[in-house]
Order: C-alpha cells, then sequence, then structure tokens
C-alpha cells in the first residue's frame, strides 16, 4: 500500500510537469513493450490478443459471419523490432531523395491511407493506384492491388524502389542507413543476431513488424459481435441486414470478421475521367480471364480512406456503394469483355437501402491503436507533412 | 445459354473422337456388378469423435433450450429474437409475418406450430431481401412457410450445428436454403420450389447431409459447391434445369469440393427452362441436366433413379469447358476421381445438345436416341461399375470401381460440440489485452492513466473498478472522459477489473 501511495504521488507530480524539455540529439531509444493489444510473452515477444480468439472458423480460415475466429495472422516480434520499424516507416531517408517516407502516402492521420485518388510518388509522379489501407495488414497473405506480392517483406520492397513511388535504391538504401549511427545502434539493438552492417532484410523486417501492430478490431460492430446489441444504432443493424443480404451480397467477398475475403474479383468499376482502363490482375496472374481483377479491400475504417478504389473513381462512400446499384457491368468500357463476378449483379436496392449500407460501414471505424508518430527521425529529415 | 455453357465442347470432339477410336479397340469385357455384394467405399472423412453406439446421428444442435417464449400473429419474430438470452425456444403460431429474422446468438430455434395444416408464413411481399439470416451456432428452423423474398428463404453465415427441416420455401429469391462456411449441419425434409438458382445450396461447409427434401421448378435442385464430406440422398429433385450439382466455383476463398455422395436420390424430369440471372454459374447449366459435376473431385453417385432428363442423365466436366466460368490458379478445374456406382437410368438425353450429338457420333455412337453419361475435359482417377447399361459419351477410360456401394457410410455428421469454456481469468486477460492496452500502458502516460496508477487506487476494490468502467466520470482535466466500456457485459467487466489490477508490467 505504501508502494501504491508513492506511486499515486509520483505520478501527479510527473503529470504536472509534462512540459517538454530539449533533448540531446541522439536520444533514440527502442521500446521495450508491446504496442496495443498484443501481450509482450514470456519469450519477449509480442503476440495479438483479441476477444476474436475465442471463436472457431471453418477449415481455420478466418471467414465466416459474427463470431467466427479471424485468418492466422502475423506476430511474435520484438518490442524492439516493431518499433525500430515504427522510425523506419516514418522516416524520409528510405526514399531516393529523402522526400518521402512510408507514412506520406499511409498516414496515421488519413486511415493510413493518403486521402488520394492515386498516390504521389517521387517527384510527384502518379504511382498509378491507390495506397491501400495498413489497417489489419498483419491478416492478408497478398498484397498489393493485384495481389502481386505473398509476404509483408516482399511487398515493401515494391514502393521503396519503384522509380514511380519512393524512388530508392538497394545500394542507397543501405549505404544511407549505414552511414548513421543512431541506426546502427538500433539496428544492433533490435536484431541482436547481426550486428553490425544494416542489411535489407533486416529493414524488411522490422517494417514487417511494425505494420504487423496495425490492428483495428474494436469498432462497435465488434461490440455488437461480442454480444453488446445495442452498438448498432438501428439504422446500422438494417444496414448490415443488408450488406449481408443476398440481394447486396456485399459481404459475400468482404466477409466478415475482416471485411474481405482476400480473393480477386473482376468487379468492372470504372477509371477516373481519361485515365486508361487498368488491367489489374490480369498482368500479375497471367491470366486473361481475371482482366480487370483485383484484391478484395478490408472494409475496416473504410470511412476514413475516400476516395474508393483502385484508382479514385469514387470520392465518397456513397457513390461507391452506389456503383454496385447501377447494375452488372455499367462501367465496362464498351466492347471489352470482362469475366465479371458472379455477385455483381443488379440488386436494385433502394436509396434507403444503400444509405443504410452506408450507415452500416461507419460502425467499422476503430484507430484506437494508431501509432504514435515520432516527433522526430533517426536521419534528422523533416517529417512529411 | 446451354451453347454458351459447351463452347468449348466442340474443340472436344477431335480429340475425343481419335480418343474413342483407340478406347473402342482396347474395350474391357463386359463386367457385371452387384451392388448389394462387393466391397464398400470407405468414404473421405473420418471423424476424430465416437461415433453413437445407436448408428447414425440424426441431430447436430444439441440438447434443446428449456426457454420457450411464443409469438402470435400480428407481433414481431424478430423482436422475440432481440429479446431472447441464448438458448431459447422461438415458437412460432400460425399466421403471416411479413419481416427479416436475423439470429446472431447461440442456440435459437424457430420452430413454427403447425395447426391444421396452417402454417407461420414469412411473406418478403418481393419487398423485403432475405426472411432469416443466422450467424449463431445451434441454430434451427423448422415447419415454416418462407414465400416471395428478394434473397434468401434461410442463409447461414457461419453457424455451426444447424438443422433446417420440414420448412416450405417458394419462390424466395436466389437460395431458397442456403448455409454458408459452416460445419455441421442438417437440411432435411424441406419442400422447396421456384428458386432463381439453387433451391437448396450447400457454400464452403463441411460434414453435411441434406436429405428427403423435395425440390422442384428451380434453375438448380441441389448445390454442393466448395464444400467437403457432403452427403445428398433420400431426395426428390424434379423439374428444374438441372437437379444434383457439385460444384468448385472460382474465386471463392475456399477452394475445392471434396468427397460429395449423391445416393438413392429420385432426379427426374430436370428440363425447367433455365431463368437463372445473366452471370450467375448456373445460368450456364444446359436445361434437362440430371447431375452435374464440375471440377469436384471423389463424387460418388449411387442408387439413384436418374430419368427423363433430356439432355444428360449426368455430365461430368471442368472449368475449361464451361466458358462461363472464369479461373482461379488455386483450384484444380478438373472433376477428379468421379465414381459412378449403380444408378436406374431411364429416357436421359431424348434431346440432347447438338455438341453432345457430336460426341456420339464421334465414339461411333450413331443413332444413339439417348444419353445417360457425358463426360469433356479430364477426370483422372475416374471408375464406374456396369458401364454396359447406359449410353455414354467419354468415359470409355474410366476404369472398374473397387467397391459397388457407400453401406458402410451413415452419414458424415459430427456429435453436438460442447460450447468452448472459457474461464473469466481469460477473457479478463483478452479484454485487457485486446481492448483496455489501447489507452493505458503500466507506467507511460498514454490516452489514459497509467495502469499502476489505477492499481493504487482500487487496489482491493475490482468491483470499484468494473463498476467505474461501465459508467466513468471525468476525474482527471489532463485526461479525456473515458468512454462507458458497458458493453461489456459484468462478468467480463468484474474479470478484466480483477487482471488489471495484477498486471506487472
Amino acid at each position: 500500500m505504501i508502494r501504491a501511495l508513492a506511486l499515486l504521488v509520483a505520478f501527479t507530480l510527473t503529470a504536472s510537469a509534462t512540459v517538454p524539455s530539449p533533448v540531446p540529439h541522439d536520444d533514440f531509444t527502442l521500446s521495450t513493450s508491446c504496442p496495443p493489444g498484443f501481450e509482450k510473452t514470456a519469450a519477449g515477444v509480442c503476440e495479438l490478443r483479441t476477444l476474436y480468439q475465442f471463436y472457431d472458423s471453418l477449415e481455420g480460415r478466418g471467414l465466416g459471419g459474427t463470431r467466427t475466429a479471424l485468418p492466422p495472422h502475423r506476430d511474435g516480434f520484438t518490442p524492439g523490432e516493431i518499433d525500430l520499424g515504427r522510425y523506419l516507416f516514418f522516416d524520409p531517408v528510405l526514399s531516393g531523395d529523402g522526400s518521402l517516407s512510408c507514412a506520406s502516402c499511409h498516414d496515421p492521420a488519413k486511415g493510413l491511407s493518403d486521402g488520394r485518388a492515386r498516390s504521389l510518388g517521387f517527384h510527384g509522379a502518379d504511382a498509378g493506384r491507390a495506397a491501400p489501407t495498413l489497417w489489419n495488414v498483419a491478416f492478408l497473405k497478398r498484397f498489393f492491388w493485384d495481389a502481386r506480392a505473398d509476404s509483408l517483406e516482399a511487398q515493401a520492397k515494391g514502393p521503396l524502389y519503384s522509380r514511380k513511388e519512393m524512388g530508392n535504391t538497394p545500394v542507397r538504401l543501405l549505404a544511407s542507413l549505414n552511414g548513421n549511427a543512431t541506426y546502427r545502434r538500433l539496428f544492433d539493438e533490435a536484431f541482436p543476431a547481426g550486428r553490425g552492417t544494416i542489411t535489407e532484410n533486416e529493414v524488411v523486417t522490422a517494417l514487417t513488424a511494425f505494420q504487423t501492430s496495425l490492428v483495428s478490431l474494436n469498432s462497435r460492430y465488434d461490440r455488437y459481435v461480442h454480444g453488446y446489441d445495442a452498438a448498432l444504432t438501428e439504422r446500422e443493424t438494417e444496414g448490415l441486414n443488408v450488406f449481408r443480404s443476398f440481394v447486396a451480397r456485399c459481404s459475400e467477398c468482404h466477409t466478415p470478421p475482416l471485411f474481405t475475403n482476400e480473393q480477386i474479383a473482376v468487379i468492372g468499376m470504372p477509371e477516373p475521367a481519361g485515365f486508361p482502363f487498368d488491367i489489374g490482375a490480369e498482368a500479375s496472374m497471367g491470366s486473361p480471364k481475371l482482366k480487370g481483377g483485383f484484391k478484395v479491400p478490408t472494409l475496416r475504417n473504410i470511412v476514413r480512406t475516400a476516395p474508393y478504389s483502385h484508382s479514385g473513381a469514387f470520392q465518397d462512400l456513397r457513390s461507391a456503394v452506389d456503383f454496385y446499384n447501377k447494375g452488372r457491368g455499367n462501367a465496362v468500357p464498351k466492347g471489352m469483355h470482362l469475366y465479371l463476378h458472379w455477385h455483381i449483379s443488379d440488386p436494385n436496392l433502394t436509396d434507403t437501402e444503400v444509405d443504410r449500407i452506408v450507415d452500416f460501414l461507419g460502425a467499422l471505424t476503430d484507430e484506437t491503436f494508431l501509432p504514435q508518430t515520432p516527433a522526430r527521425v533517426p536521419s534528422g529529415l523533416a517529417l512529411n507533412k | 445459354m446451354k451453347k454458351k455453357f459447351f463452347l468449348g465442347l466442340l474443340v472436344a470432339v477431335l480429340v475425343f473422337g481419335a480418343g474413342a477410336f483407340v478406347g473402342r479397340s482396347t474395350q474391357q469385357d463386359m463386367v457385371i456388378s452387384s451392388s448389394t455384394a462387393g466391397a464398400s467405399y470407405s468414404g473421405g472423412f473420418k471423424s476424430d469423435a465416437a461415433a453413437p453406439a445407436d448408428g447414425a446421428i440424426r441431430s447436430v444442435a444439441g440438447p434443446t433450450p428449456t426457454n420457450v417464449v411464443v409469438v402470435k400473429d400480428g407481433e414481431s419474430i424478430q423482436a422475440a429474437i432481440k429479446a431472447a438470452p441464448k438458448g431459447t425456444v422461438i415458437r412460432v403460431m400460425p399466421g403471416t409475418y411479413h419481416e427479416t429474422v436475423y439470429v446472431d446468438k447461440d442456440d435459437i430455434r424457430i420452430i413454427g406450430v403447425i395447426e391444421e395444416g396452417r402454417r407461420a408464413v414469412l411473406d418478403g411481399q418481393k419487398k423485403l431481401n432475405d426472411a432469416i439470416l443466422y450467424s449463431g451456432n445451434n441454430f434451427v428452423a423448422e415447419n415454416l412457410e418462407i414465400r416471395n423474398y428478394k434473397g434468401n428463404g434461410i442463409m447461414g453465415q457461419a453457424g455451426n450445428n444447424f438443422e433446417i427441416r420440414n420448412n416450405v420455401i417458394s419462390e424466395s429469391g436466389v437460395y431458397g436454403i442456403f448455409p454458408q462456411l459452416g460445419q455441421n449441419g442438417i437440411v432435411e425434409h424441406n419442400i422447396v420450389s421456384g428458386i432463381a438458382d439453387a433451391a437448396i445450396y450447400i457454400g464452403m461447409s463441411d460434414n453435411i447431409l441434406v436429405a428427403y427434401n423435395d425440390v422442384f421448378d428451380s434453375v438448380a435442385g441441389i448445390e454442393i459447391e466448395n464444400s467437403r464430406h457432403a452427403i445428398v440422398e433420400h431426395n426428390y429433385v424434379h423439374n428444374n434445369s438441372g437437379g444434383l450439382l457439385a460444384f468448385v466455383t472460382p474465386g471463392l476463398p475456399i477452394k475445392d469440393t471434396v468427397d460429395v455422395i449423391f445416393r438413392n436420390n429420385f432426379v427426374v424430369g430436370n428440363n425447367h427452362k433455365n431463368f437463372g440471372a445473366p452471370g450467375s454459374t448456373v445460368a450456364g447449366i444446359p436445361a434437362g441436366t440430371g447431375i452435374l459435376v464440375m471440377a469436384a473431385d471423389d463424387v460418388v453417385i449411387e442408387g439413384n433413379v436418374i430419368s427423363d432428363n433430356k439432355v444428360s442423365g449426368i455430365i461430368i466436366t471442368d472449368h475449361a469447358h464451361a466458358s462461363n466460368i472464369t479461373t482461379d490458379p488455386e483450384s484444380d478445374p478438373n472433376s477428379d476421381r468421379v465414381k459412378i456406382l449403380e444408378n436406374v437410368m431411364l429416357r436421359n438425353g431424348y434431346d440432347t445438345i447438338t455438341e453432345a450429338k457430336a460426341l456420339l457420333l464421334s465414339e461411333g455412337k450413331v443413332g444413339a436416341k439417348n444419353l445417360d453419361i457425358a463426360r469433356v475435359g479430364p477426370s483422372p482417377g475416374s471408375c464406374i461399375i456396369n458401364r454396359h447399361q447406359y449410353v455414354t459419351v467419354g468415359v470409355s477410360d474410366f476404369a472398374q470401381c473397387e467397391f459397388t456401394n457407400t453401406s458402410t457410410i451413415a452419414n458424415y455428421l459430427l456429435p453436438p460440440v460442447p460450447p468452448r469454456e472459457i474461464k473469466p481469468g481469460e477473457r479478463g486477460r483478452v479484454v485487457y489485452l485486446g481492448i483496455c492496452t489501447g489507452c493505458h500502458t503500466y507506467t507511460g502516460r498514454m490516452i489514459g492513466p497509467p495502469v499502476q496508477v489505477i492499481q493504487a487506487l482500487y487496489l482491493d476494490n475490482p468491483q470499484g473498478l468494473a463498476d467505474f468502467i461501465a459508467k466513468p466520470v471525468k476525474k482527471r482535466d489532463d485526461y479525456p472522459e473515458m468512454p462507458p466500456q458497458d458493453y461489456l457485459d459484468p462478468e467480463t467487466r468484474l474479470a478484466v477489473a480483477k487482471y488489471m489490477l495484477q498486471v506487472t508490467n
């Protein structure tokens, strides 16, 4: 009890002294605690804990209805790896000219996306497609809109070395990191087995570790799932029932609990005016039948990530939902044959039903585990705004 | 539509023509097998659970709940479900109910009461989407009449241990009965008709029994799709465009259909005009198909009466020959190891499609007036018994099956699984880590005060902490007010409070 009282006093003192004091330049340290939602195990690694672990799913696939388990996921990184990944994620030193960080296009203030139709890359280049949100990437098996990467590590190298995105090269990336004493120290700390030179493998591992901590599973919808009916308003409940009805069929591909089944689907969404048709998975999968196919995106935190579609054809959520209500193939270019997904139908929903779906999607918002943006990064470069 | 489905077939004719020529020269001697003697198929499923001593499992939803609520004509079924705790029988009296009913909790049974033939009728008036949506486990729907819905009659999303029986479903949209992503379910004694896709559709589900149903006037009768260990038996499947279907549909997250037994069904006169929606998979079924196997593996066809289906009694095909079907690199496109045992086949293929006639010609079956079995596309490892009885194309390279019946397999159902027990301490720990840590760390300032400080305040008072989180009041000017955690039930709130007060890092 005395210890507790002492703590209380100490807390009151520190709470009142929150004015930041000037700090020496190389004061970067890596957290020894796991991010929110994770438990530090006896082995010193972070494992995700969620009420969904009390549920099962068919064939362990993590797809189904309300109380369905999540798909297998990545975790088990150390707090140090995760925190190092966080610094890297926000540090423009990762780009070819120190102008862009991962957070430039995956901004915590914008749903871990960038609020743009298509991302702005190296020297203002049009990156071609929209930045997908990073929420819940720990559960995904395929990355990019066209599913061309099968791990977060492989994915990371895409934007890093793309001339349209971060414009870096492996040589320059490792040279700039190894030329930074703070990073050398932090990498040694996070990867004690690989002391010395920083490797590309360590860089993408740390980025992966950080991204697996971006978990959103505490929305009002989740409270409903775990047994609290009143978590959803009447309109949202109506919307849930339209969403999963076999007239709208949204949940056939945006399947709970992650609101994606991670499949490639040919939907026939339009490109923004003046943009050529994007063949999507036809190229990545080498399959003409998948022309115009894209990976089904998650709908969690969807209200935070307008505009919508792989190239931002829809300014707001209602017009994205309404696209499906305009009928099968309503935006397929003339003369082009697409193998449209069989769930793309002519649902003829009423305007009210479309509104209710949009209402329901608003209940999928949860950013309580939003990562802390560091005040400064080890390179000393200015954080992007 | 049928032209579309078999677009690739004409190309296949040439290949088969060549193959049949060789085939005939090596044709086996007539082998006559009796289905009442000989080895039995061992099946593709071994349960870990012990089989009951008294024979086959006939119930999977567990013991009937003792809590009973009665809903009368003029009242709302949904209101009763909403108010009911899990573990409730909702007894619905005869009358007409215009509503969509959804069940997101476990152990709910919606049981209609039939009085002198009058049923509880759910009528969507062609305005409502689905009659019943369920995601809870141990769901039962019985004795209902469902009509005039636009989406589905009864649709499941991931509920396990379900029983859907004795319902009459008509003119109710895309699927009559559609359990999806569930394990261990029974669909029996239902009468389903006038459905624009499959009357009974088992989608991405395991351990299923579909029995004693009467399905007719629909595009597809009973469809087993991307599912494993399903038995479809004793059904009367008539006047649909296609009777029984075992499919792998590409692009779904579960990639295969394995171990399906179609046995002892009447598959009769499935010649209804195909009215499937454009773009739907079933829109490609040639009207007049008894049984259609597409890309499904280990499908056993045994003991069925298959008659009067004008295109063919049985069609076995793959994704490549169905031109309205997309592709999936993760799905095997072929129907592997089809097993055709003894079936009664009469008057099938009397008005078949041009492409099938061409196939018959290519095998030298000139003047054939019927067609019982047609196979296009690879079907490795397949077998048949008593092949001489049927008019066939494309099955000359099928082996002789090493078994003649499936009588050792009662069904693939599992005993009711008792609910998973979660101890309060475990629940408290997971809620703390999964929710509380979003705002509280052990020592540092986050959105809320440090856990150490909370521990100091509530050291011996977990109930006080549990009460506080249900209805927090603003305590500190320099912190935002805590949102209420009243969505957690009182037991969970106490468990998490106890856990929070003893964490050490």
